[in-house]
């Protein structure tokens, strides 16, 4: 199988939200950097999952997926996820796959950052 | 120029996947309907993902190694789209697009149903490039989600992959699945793949692989049921006597 061309840091966000920045491409094969980076982002008290899309440059259906499967993880650890940094074409794909029902969308780091601290 | 603005600018260039996606619209419009094909259940519905349905989440895989088969996996996604009817088991009809498996593209389905009862329903192409295109359905289709069928290379043969992303559209379905619709389903999916797998040469055994995703159900959605399409198509079928007898035939 081809190698991931992807690349995410952690980074913390206040008290209870960390951030996922997503850099190169969402496909098949982000999966275990995806759930990697989500298990170090969710280390302690967090209670929200940022996903920054800024330098996002690729995804796939697949991509999709693993967004959907992450956001059930999530959910079942009690804890929020949302995102900033999409493009207005990743936005109308978060619309198509109805994503955009479970994962909120803001459109700045400062807002995603305070969306989660005040939940 | 600032830091936000350069960011913005290269968001803002057409992404590389731009093409392969289909485009937003809040409902299925379907562009022709073929001669066998009922389009009751398609058209004016929206298309739902794995996070609209009712039932428990299921990601399940279906793959086949095309051991000995010198063949790439754009050449396996090419083949599949052009004959994507073909490789269905008997019994499923599905009328594909006149433009073929395009994003954005609606395709007609009739299938059957524990009972006797024929299916229709259809899917959305979501999403299509060279190596997989991926179906999304529609309200009152079985299941609410996505299946992408996928070609890569592993080791020394390509592998031809089906996956289901999914939760049972409404408490029916649901039941259904549980007493015999996954049995169906998975048959179904595995017989596409040996059908794939003979058209060149290969005789494999499909690997099945069922995860639940999440156990929960979703019982805020339980009014889905409105739109199930089965029970939609078994009333149309009962009704069309009655249509006939005042309307000439029956519409498409």
């Amino acid at each position: 199988m081809p190698q991931a061309q992807v690349k995410m840091n952690v980074r913390d966000a206040g008290e209870s939200a960390s951030i996922i920045d997503v850099e190169g491409e969402l496909t098949a094969f982000a999966e275990a950097v995806l759930m990697d980076a989500y298990n170090q982002a969710s280390d302690g008290q967090v209670r929200a999952i940022i996903l920054n899309f800024e330098n996002l440059e690729y995804m796939n259906s697949s991509g999709i997926g693993l967004l959907v499967t992450l956001l059930i993880r999530v959910n079942r650890e009690r804890q929020q996820l949302l995102t900033y940094g999409l493009s207005e074409h990743y936005r109308s794909i978060f619309q198509i796959t109805r994503l955009d029902d479970a994962i909120a969308i803001h459109d700045s780091e400062e807002e995603a950052v305070r969306a989660a601290n005040s939940m | 120029m600032t830091e936000q603005d350069e960011t913005r600018e290269k968001q803002e260039r057409e992404p590389r996947d731009a093409a392969y996606w289909a485009r937003y619209a809040e409902t299925l419009k379907v562009s022709g309907v073929a001669e066998g094909a009922t389009n009751i259940n398609v058209e004016g519905r929206r298309a739902v993902g794995p996070l609209q349905g009712f039932g428990k989440m299921w990601q399940k895989t279906y793959r086949v190694r095309l051991k000995g088969a010198e063949v790439t996996p754009k050449e396996v996604i090419r083949t599949w789209k052009e004959n994507y009817k073909d490789f269905w088991p008997e019994g499923n009809r599905f009328y594909a697009p006149l433009s073929g498996i395009a994003p954005g593209e609606v395709a007609l389905i009739s299938g059957s149903l524990p009972g006797g009862v024929t299916l229709s329903t259809g899917v959305m192409v979501l999403y299509a490039d060279d190596e997989s295109f991926t179906l999304m359905t529609p309200q009152g289709h079985p299941f609410s989600g996505w299946i992408t069928f996928s070609s890569f290379e592993e080791g020394d043969a390509t592998v031809a992959q089906a996956q289901v992303l999914m939760r049972a559209n409404d408490p029916l379905y649901e039941l259904g699945l549980s007493m015999g619709g996954h049995k169906m389903e998975d048959g179904m999916w595995q017989q596409t793949l040996r059908n794939l797998a003979a058209h060149f040469g290969v005789r494999e055994t499909v690997e099945t692989d069922v995860v639940c995703v999440d156990p929960r159900r979703q019982w805020r959605e339980y009014r889905n049921v409105w739109h199930n399409a089965g029970i939609r198509s078994a009333l149309y079928s009962i009704t069309t006597p009655l249509r006939r007898r005042g309307n000439g035939p029956p519409a498409h």
